[in-house]
């Protein structure tokens, strides 16, 4: 149990988040199986969104966030306005990156999503300089980057671990362990078998959390975030999950044990929290049904405007590698 | 001969090589149980075949893959290395920049690294610029490692049996789009020599040289060209170092023209070498400028409209050669 619950409005808040991020999930599967407008990889966090939805929802609007390929949960919320995303994940002009990234590196400074790496591993490193910055500054807000169990084999994770550690950062790393890289397994990639024991190493606290227990999460990552933010220097959470769909949308899990997805699917974060929350008497099961409601609407309208939208002009991919480009014209 | 694909052929050449030789192993990210559950990728059934001590996946850590080649190689062994996607040679690159092509080097000669690095490549799969960036220019830039790069199922079989048992660190690019293409395959343990181009076709009036895919661009190119009277020749380079100077440089001074075509960046790109090379050792023989076929300079875009705009194709080839024709 938690040492210190969130409160009402937050844990509403929550789930409303969580079924948002399912609903859009959801549906961008569909548009990967019915071969509609949808392109390239699709990567899903399903059965991750208590990890990523909790973890967000406990920082404020000026932390930075930095992500990684898994990264619709974590933007979604942050409030990044749904409907360009789904533009940039079908490649067009109104998508938030204009069509640059698609679905594998979001990139949000909107929301103070400021960098997002699909090279495994990188994010932190990078996260290491934002915190930095925050720390040359003087800041208030604090740096939280999310990465997985795979990830964490990556030289750099490592040294971003151990500079935190020496500098004292304000940079909480989240490992969001879904018990899968690829299709490697963890205890084929990692040697102690959970990532949180590595904080001793690069001497900042470290927690083991259930990562499908949104309250968990959340109590953690604000005690967590509150260390960083207090200038003791770096923390590093291990949100404990799993992956319930392939790799990507194309990826059918062959390698992976079907009584292993059966237990996971029955410790669905979604439904544990929404049972949850409906037994404590926060919400009705008719509450829960408005918001179905409502996330299903957002990405049916999202969805809308991204069919809608052009792609951009075919010359515009020479644009945005210089602020101001010396090969305009040529 | 048979005919296969090209996945089929890379494994072809694997099986071949590590039947008879027990100092060959493989390792990378996937190379055993990978998410891509098909007979067509090059390792499928290997660990099965092999394995756990010879097929070895490893954690997702590209500078420990590479630095594994390093030790083992020198140690004696044969590694052949799979780096899954060609951006991710970056973390690699420590291992195979400072020390895979240099530490023999640095021993005076003592020392050897026989190890072979498989990368994967290949523009159309809209996964963006940090999955997909061609980069074999970086790569053949630095002395001590040799670089090949085969366009038909055959060279992918032969180059990579050639870069196995080859003495030095070879860097193997596999464009991922030719994996489903077919061709016929001489059987057993045919090699193809690093260092020896294909002429594709030949011809009288320009000489296109390309590698990859970026051949079929430049044969549909010369298609197109020889119904309007121009002929062109068509070498494919497979292997950028060693360079086959010679089949470059006599082709030239047979037509008097040349053009080179690739998927990466103009600037500082391979073709930039093969021009400063004919000019450099050809000048005389050349009746117009030479021209370069590439990518813009941007990174790869994700979306398919700039995705088709960026990679060349037959029409810039086309009015690339007859711009020199007059
Ligand atoms: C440097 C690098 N190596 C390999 C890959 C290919 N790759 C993409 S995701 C992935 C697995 C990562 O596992 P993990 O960090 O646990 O994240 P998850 O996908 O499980 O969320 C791999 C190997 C990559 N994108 N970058």
């Amino acid at each position: 149990m938690p040492t210190s619950r969130p409160g009402g409005e937050i844990r509403r808040q929550m789930l409303a988040s969580m079924i948002l991020v399912r609903a859009f999930e959801n549906r961008l599967s569909k548009l990967v199986a019915d071969k509609e407008d949808v392109l390239g990889m699709q990567i899903l966090a399903t059965g991750q969104e208590a990890a990523s939805v909790a973890s967000v929802q406990a920082l404020t609007p000026e932390d930075v966030i930095v992500s990684n390929h898994r990264s619709h949960g974590h933007l979604l919320a942050r409030n990044a306005d749904i409907k360009t995303i789904m533009a940039e994940i079908m490649g067009k002009a109104t998508g938030v990156n204009k069509g640059k990234s698609g679905t594998l590196h979001l990139i949000v400074p909107e929301v103070n999503a400021l960098m997002t790496s699909t090279v495994v591993g990188a994010g932190p490193s990078m996260a290491a300089g934002a915190a930095f910055a925050q720390q040359y500054r003087d800041e208030r807000a604090i740096t939280a980057v999310f990465f997985g169990d795979g990830a964490a084999a990556e030289g750099n994770v490592h040294e971003a671990m151990n500079l935190a550690g020496v500098w004292k950062l304000p940079l909480l790393f989240i490992c969001e362990n879904n018990c899968w890289a690829g299709a490697q397994a963890l205890k084929e990639h990692c040697a102690v078998g959970n990532i949180a024991v590595r904080a001793s190493s690069y001497g900042m606290p470290g927690k083991l959390v259930d990562g499908n227990d949104a309250d968990e999460v959340h109590s953690a990552v604000s005690e967590l975030a509150e260390h960083c933010r207090s200038g003791k220097g770096p923390a590093l959470l291990e949100a404990y999950t799993y992956r319930m769909r392939g790799h990507g949308e194309h990826d059918h899990q062959h390698y992976v044990d079907k009584e292993e997805l059966e237990l996971w699917a029955a410790k669905d974060p979604i439904r544990i929290y929404r049972a949850r929350l409906v037994q404590e008497g926060l919400l009705t099961e008719e509450d829960v049904r408005g918001m179905e409601r409502d996330a299903s609407a957002r990405v049916e309208e999202a969805v809308r405007f991204a069919a809608e939208s052009p792609f951009p002009a075919p010359e515009a991919a020479v644009e945005d590698v210089w602020v101001q480009s010396p090969w305009a014209g040529r | 001969m048979l005919e296969m694909h090209t996945g089929v052929a890379v494994r072809e050449a694997l099986t071949l090589a590590m039947e008879q030789d027990e100092r060959i192993f493989i390792a990378g990210e996937g190379v055993g149980v990978s998410i891509h559950d098909s007979p067509l990728m090059p390792t499928y059934g290997l660990l099965q075949k092999f394995g756990p001590r010879r097929v070895k996946d490893t954690p997702v850590s590209e500078a420990a893959i590479a630095g594994l080649a390093v030790g083992a190689a020198n140690l004696g062994l044969l590694p052949v290395v799979e780096i899954m996607f060609f951006p991710f040679i970056t973390l690699a690159s420590d291992m195979l920049v400072n020390h895979a092509a240099k530490l023999r080097y640095l021993s005076g000669g003592k020392s050897s690294f026989p190890l072979t690095v498989r990368v994967k490549t290949g523009i159309g799969f809209q996964a963006g610029c940090q999955h997909c960036h061609p980069l074999e220019a970086w790569m053949a830039h630095i002395p001590g490692l040799k670089v090949v790069y085969a366009s038909t199922p055959a060279d992918a079989k032969g180059l990579l049996l050639s870069a196995i048992f080859d003495p030095d660190p070879v860097i193997v690019i596999e464009e991922m789009g030719l994996y489903w293409m077919k061709g016929d395959v001489p059987e057993g343990d045919v090699r193809v020599p690093l260092g020896k181009a294909r002429l594709v076709k030949p011809g009288r009036d320009v000489t296109i040289v390309a590698y990859g895919s970026a051949v079929y661009t430049a044969l549909q190119a010369a298609g197109q060209l020889e119904a309007e009277g121009i002929s062109a020749e068509v070498i494919d380079l497979r292997s950028l170092v060693p360079l086959d100077k010679q089949a470059v440089l006599e082709s030239v001074k047979k037509t008097g023209r040349f053009v080179t075509v690739h998927d990466a960046n103009k600037f500082c790109g391979f073709g930039a070498e093969l021009a400063a090379m004919v000019a450099e050792e050809a000048f005389d023989s050349l009746k117009a400028p030479v021209r370069r076929v590439a990518a813009p300079e941007a990174p790869v875009p994700f979306c398919p409209p700039q995705e088709k705009f960026y990679k060349p194709d037959a029409g810039k080839v086309n009015a690339a050669v007859k711009g020199i024709m007059k």
